[in-house]
């Protein structure tokens, strides 16, 4: 049987995946999962003052990539396209301009990318990798959500069981865990900023969830 | 609740973010055919429930969704080490 990992150039171009544009055009108006939410009208007429601040970062384009990180070549092919390395450190993240990728598990990572770019990014994976490596657009599948503000590590105590303390969390942390009874990926960008990747099917749930959890601190929607 | 290292995310978490599926180190035979009945039977079903230590497969659902193993006293439900899949537990039953 031959290695998947290693490859002749000929045998890589055989594997080239099928891949099909999923980002409709910019003339196609996107919705995010929380469209019914209408969080721009909420940021303009809600409160201005608050311990919290909920900022939606939607309709980005989101790849799950997954690789066998001793394959040397994999590894730099995926440097070659994102133009950092992907972290091989347990819970790190990195960022690349407006690229940014967090270790999931020891063979995946999920990498954020501008929206209208994703299947550019998807592309040059396709070109640049070869042998046994999975890529995924999961953009439809999740939408993220920026949490800050004071009393923002105090909101996220009553979501989820994970020590926010900043020695044990901190920026560039990045942890997938149980969120509220949902899930979540929770990434530190700051000392009192967070960023959450949500499932779709939950983000209605989440919505409702930290409207009420954040209640005693005052909730600032922006746009 | 338990408060369960695991060995992919090399911290400590807490157990609502793991699933224990079951009994570690049960091997597929390797020709199914020539099982016996019993063979297959006891491969398929039978389980050890030991008082002590027992050797069980967990996965860490809500986080790296990786399978690893963990050795655990049932009597007094310490855990006594987690190990990756494909490693020998060094705590074993006298
Ligand atoms: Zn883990």
């Amino acid at each position: 049987m031959s290695d998947l990992n290693v490859m002749t150039a000929a045998e890589m171009a055989a594997t080239k995946a099928a891949v099909m544009d999923q980002v409709p055009g910019p003339e196609i108006q996107g919705q995010s999962p929380l469209h019914h939410a209408d969080l721009d009208s909420l940021a303009k007429v809600g409160p201005k003052q608050g311990g919290v601040h909920l900022r939606e970062h939607k309709l980005l384009g989101h790849l799950t990539l997954r690789l066998n990180p001793e394959n040397d070549d994999q590894l730099a092919a995926a440097e070659r396209v994102l133009g950092v390395a992907l972290p091989l450190q347990p819970l790190t993240s990195v960022e690349s301009g407006s690229y940014s990728v967090r270790w999931m598990s020891p063979d995946e990572w999920l990498i954020l990318v501008p929206g209208l770019e994703a299947f550019d990014v998807e592309s040059k994976f396709r070109d640049e990798m070869g042998g046994h490596y999975s890529l995924v657009n999961s953009s439809g599948g999740s939408t993220v959500l920026e949490l800050s503000g004071p009393d923002v590590v105090e909101l996220l105590k009553r979501c989820t069981s994970i020590d926010l303390h900043p020695k044990l969390f901190p920026v560039g942390k990045v942890v997938s865990t149980v969120f509220a009874k949902s899930s979540a990926i929770i990434r530190r960008t700051g000392e009192h900023s967070f960023e959450l990747v949500i499932r779709r099917s939950f983000s209605d749930y989440i919505w409702l969830w930290l409207q009420e959890t954040s209640r005693e601190f005052g909730l600032v929607v922006k746009a | 609740m338990f408060h369960i290292y695991c060995p992919h995310c090399a911290e400590y978490r807490e157990e609502e973010e793991f699933h224990a599926a079951g009994q570690a180190h049960i091997a597929r035979p390797l020709d199914p055919e020539a099982c016996s009945d019993k063979e297959w039977g006891e491969y398929m079903f039978f389980r050890k429930n030991p008082r002590g230590i027992h050797h069980e497969l967990w996965v860490h659902a809500a986080g790296c969704r990786k399978f690893f193993n963990i050795t655990r006293d049932t009597q007094s439900y310490e855990i006594k080490e987690v190990y990756k899949i494909g490693e020998k537990p060094s705590v074993v039953a006298e």
